[in-house]
């Protein structure tokens, strides 16, 4: 997506420093001082995690730290919220993956 | 030692603070978010008087305020439980326990989530998500979008959305459901948008106020209301389409609507697909209450004020001694609001603390008036009811906390 450079009422956006950081082993550019879910957003990525279980895809919903929607993982850190966490010099960010459901595999075997 | 936490650093948390510290008590405030000023800085609209109300501002006169006068604040902190040890409160936090003899719990409120078949999809969002992206992080949440719930947070969201060059395709409502409830059905729903352009010919509904103000609509109803819909600020509003489905294989294509009656039912084969790459769901405020309901606090539901709020006086207090409450965990309203019972609060507090002598009793007095007057001069409240929510929560607290003022005398007669 793109930013919101120029504002007719907030103005311009203030010139910040980029800085790298990496999602899923890719390399991406925040602005200072910004959340994970906003960057993550400005680079076009909306897929944040895939759903423990089903695998189903998910991204932010609430952006101000209720939902838990858009948990990642940051710097080996698991369960992080994207949309609460400052993004810093390569970060390194992961997407939460789908989790063995080998009980529940049994029991549908059965 | 702090003598006060302030949980939240929006309007009622920094407000709160700035009294407090004001009066000579060393307070903290806490807050999980990156920065100050809680959801007063996605906070984008023109007055009546045609000057803009800028939150991003606002929020940073209070911040600067609040830093001038020593409070300490700390953003990227949660807090997860509090309890009460004698006459102190240990507030359990992300970086330690702090320990206080006053707790200020400022947390404001969260969004009713409306569930529907594909609203997990990435590209659906809550329509104060898209406000924060928009406004505070200044990035497009998509390039066409659909607001699924009609109501005064939505508009007021749809012309941020649109200021910032957002294409709002549709607004549509929710599908009558337990869940939706009258968020679900056309002829509350206008019957409640009429009610708020009545009370408020404010800008903010001047986006909708042609056909607010129509009495022709007023009269029929939804019977004869137009297929197409009425432009809100250019945006067709589609009181009559309900959202069935959000649809897309990774993330949001489209939304499933159908047509409806004027009592929300779905008219069988009206179905069809409105592209959208991204979605948002407009449900509505609650308090967001957790913490208080954690440390203890009696609470009441009341419909007016946005659903259940922890008991309180209009001094801010609750029954828990040392715990006080202010913004919108006490009730749905602005942020004027949300400012003026945090100065409350943080006065309330300053006199229980015994501070400042006789003053304090003036400017508490005086931070109480100011509520109400604000709250008089309000161009548009979340609920045209909001009076009668506040008188409700009132007359609770005296049945319940105060004594009789003849208390006294009856039983020495007796």
């Amino acid at each position: 997506m793109t930013r919101i450079m120029d504002h007719p009422i907030l103005g311009k956006l203030n010139d910040r420093k980029a800085i790298p950081f990496t999602f899923d082993g890719k390399t991406y550019e925040a602005l200072e001082n910004e959340t994970v879910a906003a960057a993550l957003l400005a680079n076009g990525i909306r897929t944040l995690r895939i759903h423990e279980e089903s695998g189903t895809p998910r991204g932010v919903y609430c952006n101000i730290g209720h939902c838990m929607e858009c948990r990642v993982t940051v710097n080996d850190q698991a369960n992080v919220r994207a949309c609460l966490t400052v993004v810093e010099q390569h970060m390194v960010i992961e997407s939460g993956k789908q989790h063995p459901t080998i009980v529940k595999r049994m029991v549908e075997q059965q | 030692m702090m003598d006060v936490i302030v949980i939240g650093a929006g309007p009622a948390g920094l407000a709160g603070a700035i009294a407090s510290a004001n009066s000579g008590l060393k307070v903290i405030v806490i807050d999980e978010f990156i920065k100050p000023g809680g959801r007063l800085i996605g906070q984008l609209h023109q007055e009546r008087s045609g000057e803009w109300w800028n939150g991003i501002e606002e929020s940073e006169r209070l911040h600067q305020e609040a830093i001038t006068l020593s409070v300490d604040i700390r953003c990227g902190v949660s807090v997860y439980n509090l309890e009460k040890d004698g006459d102190l409160w240990n507030v359990h936090t992300s970086i330690g326990t702090i320990t206080v003899p006053f707790v200020l719990i400022a947390t404001g409120a969260a969004e009713y989530p409306i569930p529907l078949p594909g609203w997990t999809l990435p590209g659906v969002m809550s329509i104060g998500a898209a406000q924060v992206m928009t406004n505070v992080h200044r990035v497009q949440v998509g390039k066409k979008g659909i607001i699924v719930g009609a109501n005064i947070l939505a508009f007021a969201i749809l012309n941020e959305l649109q200021l910032a060059g957002i294409h709002v395709d549709r607004i549509v409502l929710p599908e009558k459901g337990p869940l939706s409830g009258k968020a679900g059905e056309p002829e509350e729903v206008m019957k409640s948008l009429l009610h708020a352009a009545h009370l408020a010919p404010s800008p903010l509904l001047r986006i909708g106020s042609r056909f607010m103000k129509n009495d022709w609509f007023r009269k029929t109803g939804m019977k004869f209301f137009p297929k197409n819909g009425v432009k809100v600020n250019g945006t067709p509003l589609l009181l009559r389409k309900a959202a069935i489905e959000v649809i897309g294989m990774k993330q949001v294509e489209g939304v499933r609507v159908a047509d409806t009656d004027a009592n929300g039912t779905i008219i069988p084969g009206t179905e069809t697909v409105y592209e959208a790459d991204f979605v948002c769901i407009a449900g509505g405020l609650y308090p967001l209450a957790e913490l208080a309901a954690v440390a203890g606090c009696p609470f009441q539901f009341i419909h007016e004020l946005g659903g259940h709020v922890p008991h309180h006086s209009e001094t801010m207090e609750t029954p828990l001694e040392g715990l006080f409450v202010a913004g919108n965990i006490t009730g749905i309203e602005s942020g004027k609001i949300a400012i003026a019972q945090g100065t409350t609060a943080g006065y309330s507090i300053a006199k229980h603390a015994g501070k400042c002598g006789a003053v304090i009793d003036e400017q508490l007095n005086q931070a109480i008036q100011n509520v109400r007057l604000i709250r008089m001069q309000a161009a548009i409240q979340f609920n045209p009811d909001i009076e009668s929510g506040r008188r409700k929560m009132s007359e609770l607290w005296e049945k319940l906390y105060e004594k009789p003022a003849n208390l006294h005398s009856t039983q020495k007669l007796g």
